[in-house]
């Protein structure tokens, strides 16, 4: 058998989450390609012809390139924010899916690393398509652009752990929807990926500036664009880091205290 | 690391289990052989739940010792858990998987490979009869469906012991001896059973011994024969009185028999003959609306230990 606690575990729980995608992967993938094509043709290239036409882009680039590689980001937030909540909620309480992994060798570790490692998988298929349709749009033409998709998944793992730990704390569903209407959609519009963080009041900007969403736009951005200079991306990618573990650290005691009983 | 064939496979000693306050198990001692059928009888809120999750190995001990196959839960929780099945009281199959996947992920949980797992679940399959079910939504499966695919799912790491909460709870009674039958062949292959049960038919056809649980304690211990021989007697005369004759009883039937228990509904007399006891019932000029001679059962046992029946 496994030893306890061992990788093995945690790949079952992943096995788990993939067999269950596996019967709704086309409707996923198919969601994740339309979905960041409407927005980057509506928004990046009719809102971008009005922007471009007025300010001549942003910061000295087409509108298109600004929005596309910050988009990315939130496009992981929200999917790390959808796979983290209500999914996690219902395997605590409605469908007792961890208590019966839990009457096997499975240990609540396994749970919580299985699942981390699910929503990285999932956010890096999200984050791949929608580097395939930012090269599409020609916003996306650089080896190095690549490199975005590997970090727009480091900003959603920076939600991810956060809200495992937030769900495990939950009795039921009644304040998941504030999650996606105090936290997630104001980040969506505010958090630097339609305009930047600088043309926000100084308090908003420091607000901005301590959420993940961010620096993870900044990351994707300077990667997409080719600007990114190294101790900003190093700062940045330090910030996320601390959502990352700081969430996990939290989320193990408290999905154990709520199964183990 | 087996422990040998005499020793017992469960074992607990002042074994207790507090949630705060609430004592849930206040000190109970047993032993559990190889092989063995082995019941926890008891009303709802007795303490057998508790006790279940604590030999499962996924509720820690609060006191006392508890040892399973010779070892300590809290140290080998998952040695010991590859080694149990468990059909939980709260069926907690994925609804999102059809029949057979659900088997074929669970064996996986056990390190089981693909290509056996779905070897074993088409096995199991088919000793549960749900063979033809095999790639429906689990969710459109009857409540003694769900219970069956549950026991196939304990099945699949092929236990040395299987735990049952509650197994038959809420099914119909076609679908309670189907699993009642599927668990008599499970006994009659060597596999060590413990169940819970607040229903005296199932401990009587299933258990070759019982613990009685009532507010967290053990009230009694033994064979359902010898637990009947004990508390209860031979035959039972259950005598129905119109509503409002009942309480007007009085010491009407003193003597008749050698206990007198007065129910809500109806009077129980423990007696060796029922037949004489009728007799003498009629000879004092009482006229009950039915008169049912029975045999002594546990639920008499129960009524006699804690003054209360097991159902309310």
């Amino acid at each position: 058998m496994i030893a306890p606690g061992s990788v093995g575990g945690a790949v079952r729980v992943f096995e788990h989450n993939a067999l269950i995608f596996k019967r709704l992967w086309r409707g996923s993938m198919t969601v994740s390609f339309f979905t960041p094509l409407f927005f980057i043709a509506s928004m990046g290239l009719g809102l971008g012809s009005l922007v471009n036409k007025s300010s001549g882009g942003v910061g000295g680039v087409p509108y298109i390139d600004f929005l596309a590689p910050g988009l990315l980001a939130a496009t992981t937030m929200q999917t790390a924010a959808f796979e983290c909540t209500y999914p996690i909620l219902g395997k605590i309480l409605w469908d007792h899916i961890y208590d019966a992994m839990l009457a096997t060798p499975l240990v609540v570790r396994d749970l919580v690393i299985g699942e981390v490692a699910w929503v990285t998988v999932r956010m890096l298929m999200v984050a791949t398509i929608f580097w395939i349709v930012m090269a599409v749009f020609g916003v996306a033409h650089t080896a190095e652009s690549l490199l975005a998709i590997p970090a727009a998944t480091l900003c959603g793992l920076a939600f991810a752990t956060p809200l495992i730990a937030f769900t495990a704390t939950q009795k039921n569903d009644s304040v998941m929807g504030s999650v996606f209407r105090l936290v997630i959609t104001p980040l969506f519009i505010f958090g630097g990926t339609f305009f930047p963080i600088s043309s926000l009041p100084l308090f908003l900007q420091w607000v901005a500036w301590a959420t993940p969403l961010s620096h993870g736009v900044e990351l994707s951005r300077g990667l997409v664009l080719g600007t990114l200079a190294f101790p900003q991306a190093a700062a940045h990618i330090a910030v996320l880091l601390v959502y990352v573990v700081v969430g996990a650290v939290i989320a193990l005691p408290l999905i154990r205290r709520r199964l183990v009983k | 690391m087996r422990s040998s064939d005499s020793s017992p496979l469960i074992s607990a000693r002042r074994l207790g289990k507090r949630f705060g306050e609430l004592i849930a198990v206040d000190g109970i001692d047993f032993d559990v052989a190889r092989g063995e059928a082995f019941g926890f009888l008891g009303p709802n809120g007795a303490g057998k739940t508790s006790t279940m999750r604590m030999i499962a190995c996924v509720s820690p001990v609060t006191s006392g010792t508890l040892t399973i196959f010779g070892e300590d839960p809290a140290r080998r929780g998952p040695e010991i858990r590859a080694r149990l099945g468990v059909v939980p009281q709260a069926d907690t199959l994925d609804l999102e998987l059809t029949v057979r996947e659900n088997l074929i992920i669970f064996a996986r949980y056990f390190d089981i490979p693909w290509a056996e797992g779905r070897r074993r679940a088409d096995e199991l399959l088919e000793f549960v009869q749900l063979q033809e079910r095999a790639k429906d939504k689990v969710d459109d499966l009857s409540g003694g469906m769900k219970r069956r695919l549950t026991v196939a799912r304990a099945l699949i790491n092929e236990p040395d012991l299987l735990l049952l909460d509650e197994p038959t709870t809420g099914l119909d009674p076609q679908a309670r001896h189907l699993v009642w039958d599927r668990l008599y062949r499970l006994k009659q292959r060597g596999v060590t059973l413990v169940l819970t049960t607040h229903y005296m038919d199932e401990a009587e056809q299933l258990c070759d011994r019982l613990v009685v649980m009532d507010k967290a304690k053990i009230v009694a211990e033994g064979t359902p024969r010898e637990l009947i021989a004990k508390y209860s007697t031979k035959e039972v005369l259950e005598l129905r009185f119109p509503v409002d004759a009942q309480p007007a009883l009085d010491h009407k039937l003193d003597g008749i028999a050698d206990r007198v228990e007065v129910l809500a509904d109806r009077v129980l007399l423990y007696t060796q003959d029922g037949d004489a006891a009728v007799a003498a019932v009629h000879s004092r000029g009482l006229r009950p609306e039915t008169a049912l001679i029975r045999r002594g059962t546990l639920e008499d046992v129960f009524l006699r230990l804690t003054g209360r029946s097991l159902i309310d």
